[in-house]
């Protein structure tokens, strides 16, 4: 496993917000994490990315115990995050949000994957001197993932990528996320819109006030009938 | 050229002059504000440290510029050991009670000084003579032009660091979303202390280049640090334009008041500014309007 949670809590001073997790992601794989408001699951990811402590159990990442590892050394050894509602660097250019990315590192040759990043959203090419706060959500969101992408991660954290967003550009962002995998890259996704994340991943977990409460592939999780009644009010 | 115009510009020189102090120490203000949205009350000291530290380097017979550069390292040790010894270990306190941390080590610096410095005035040399250089009827010391040009270069730099570096991108990332530049892995408790450091730097080199001008002694940091505190609250604080506008801005205030009106309200000028600024325009005049929960 490359990134493996076991029996992790977390803690809002005297609130527990997460009890016990255990979540697995493999090399490759495309894991979603659904759930409703306030489940927990952007806590989740910033224990991941070490933003938020843990009060019990451990992270490990590569066999590697991280859990009280900071920040950036989680970038360094891999970890990348897309934050939930994208924070972008606002008054930056587009170009130094992108190079931001790139803070831990090692080879330094940037520019040939900003130019992979230009071609796959040219848009962003085309704005890139523009203060990121100027685009729009979408490509707002476009660049978040993109950012995100530059250190070069062996996982990507994604938090709510469809958040506030059109369906019609939710559909955009979940089909580069597919592109994403098909190349190989390894995606723990963490999405109130349960449909569209599960459709696309290869297993899911559900969480409910704090605790992993179902897991199972994306396409039984899909046809599960609490599933469907809690979370895709059908 | 008729007198009240001789006059007139006679006050704007000298109120530029004392602005582009007043700018750098605002500048300081802003640097530490914008990591850590801590209001730096030490950054007064800085100023004075670079002062007598020159003077006391001096007094020990080092050269003018050896002086100033061992002060000016000597004043950026000090910002380090300040964010390493007392805003580290209460990193999670809030920010209150970080800034009261900041006026406790201005009193500690002050009081550290006036020991072993003692309560003297010591002027400085000026760093090229003191024969007055004449513009339009008006005259300028060479000094003047030191700091001038001095403060000048040192916007300058800093611009370039911020505009060029992903070192000094990553302090601006840092200010705008602090949780977002750490997943960037942007390393926010290094950024807080090269943030020090600078400001320490940027305060000490006020300190000495107004030193030929004013004189120095340990409590002079009070008042600078006041002013520039002033200016930048008026640029809008953590905006570094704004400081740099705001300082020269009150520099000029305070000489034209104090020309026009009477020299005794000289120093008030920098309180009417900061209660006009919170009265009519809280955010200053670069000032990003948002509120803040508290």
């Amino acid at each position: 496993m490359l990134l493996e949670i076991e029996g992790l809590s977390s803690h809002y001073g005297r609130i527990q917000a997460l009890t016990d997790v255990s979540v697995s992601v493999d090399e490759g794989e495309l894991v979603a994490l659904v759930g409703a408001n306030g489940a927990g699951k952007t806590t989740l990811l910033r224990c991941l990315s070490g933003l938020q402590p843990v009060s019990g159990g451990r992270v490990l990442f590569d066999g590697q115990d991280i859990t009280s590892a900071s920040p950036q050394k989680r970038v360094r050894l891999g970890i990348s995050q897309v934050p939930e509602g994208r924070q972008v660097f606002g008054p930056l250019s587009v170009e130094d949000n992108l190079r931001l990315g790139t803070v831990r590192r090692r080879g330094k040759d940037v520019s040939r994957d900003l130019d992979r990043m230009y071609t796959r959203f040219p848009v962003l090419r085309e704005k890139r001197k523009q203060p990121a706060g100027t685009l729009s959500g979408g490509q707002q969101q476009m660049l978040a993932l993109c950012r995100a992408l530059m250190s070069q991660p062996r996982v990507l954290l994604l938090d709510e990528p469809s958040m506030g967003l059109a369906p019609l550009l939710t559909g955009e962002i979940f089909d580069s996320i597919e592109i994403l995998k098909e190349q190989g890259t390894t995606i723990f996704l963490v999405e109130q819109n349960a449909f569209a994340a599960l459709g696309i991943a290869s297993r899911g977990y559900v969480l409910d006030t704090g605790s992993v409460v179902l897991t199972d592939t994306g396409a039984d999780l899909l046809r599960n009938e609490r599933v469907k009644s809690a979370y895709l009010g059908i | 050229m008729p007198p009240a115009f001789v006059e007139f510009l006679q006050f704007l020189l000298s109120g530029i002059t004392s602005g582009a102090i007043y700018a750098l120490v605002g500048l300081g203000f802003a640097l530490i504000y914008n990591a850590s949205h801590v209001i730096n009350f030490a950054q007064g000291e800085f100023v004075m440290l670079g002062g007598m530290l020159t003077w006391a380097l001096m007094s020990a017979g080092l050269d003018l510029p050896l002086a100033i550069g061992a002060a000016v390292a000597l004043t950026v040790l000090a910002g380090l050991a300040l964010e390493k010894l007392a805003i580290e270990p209460a990193r999670d306190a809030d920010v209150v009670t970080l800034i009261i941390i900041t006026i406790g080590a201005g009193i500690f610096l002050r009081g550290v000084v006036s020991v072993t410095l003692g309560k003297d005035f010591h002027p400085l040399p000026s760093f090229s003579g003191d024969d007055p250089i004449s513009v339009l009827g008006a005259t300028i010391m060479p000094q003047s032009l030191w700091v001038l040009g001095v403060s000048a270069l040192v916007v300058i730099a800093l611009q370039l660091f911020f505009r060029y570096t992903l070192l000094g991108k990553s302090i601006l990332a840092t200010s705008y979303n602090r949780d977002a530049a750490r997943l960037m892995g942007v390393n926010v408790g290094f950024v807080l202390l090269l943030s020090f450091g600078l400001s320490a730097m940027l305060g000490a080199m006020a300190g000495i280049l107004i030193a030929p001008i004013t004189a120095t002694n340990f409590e002079v940091g009070i008042i600078l640090g006041l002013k520039g505190f002033a200016a930048a609250i008026l640029g809008g604080l953590g905006n570094g334009l704004g400081a740099i506008v705001g300082g020269l801005l009150l520099g000029i205030i305070e000489s034209l008041g104090a020309g026009y009106i009477s020299s005794d309200y000289k120093d008030a000028m920098a309180f009417v500014v900061i209660l006009g600024v919170l009265f009519f325009m809280p955010s200053g005049l670069f000032g990003r309007r948002r509120t803040e929960r508290v």
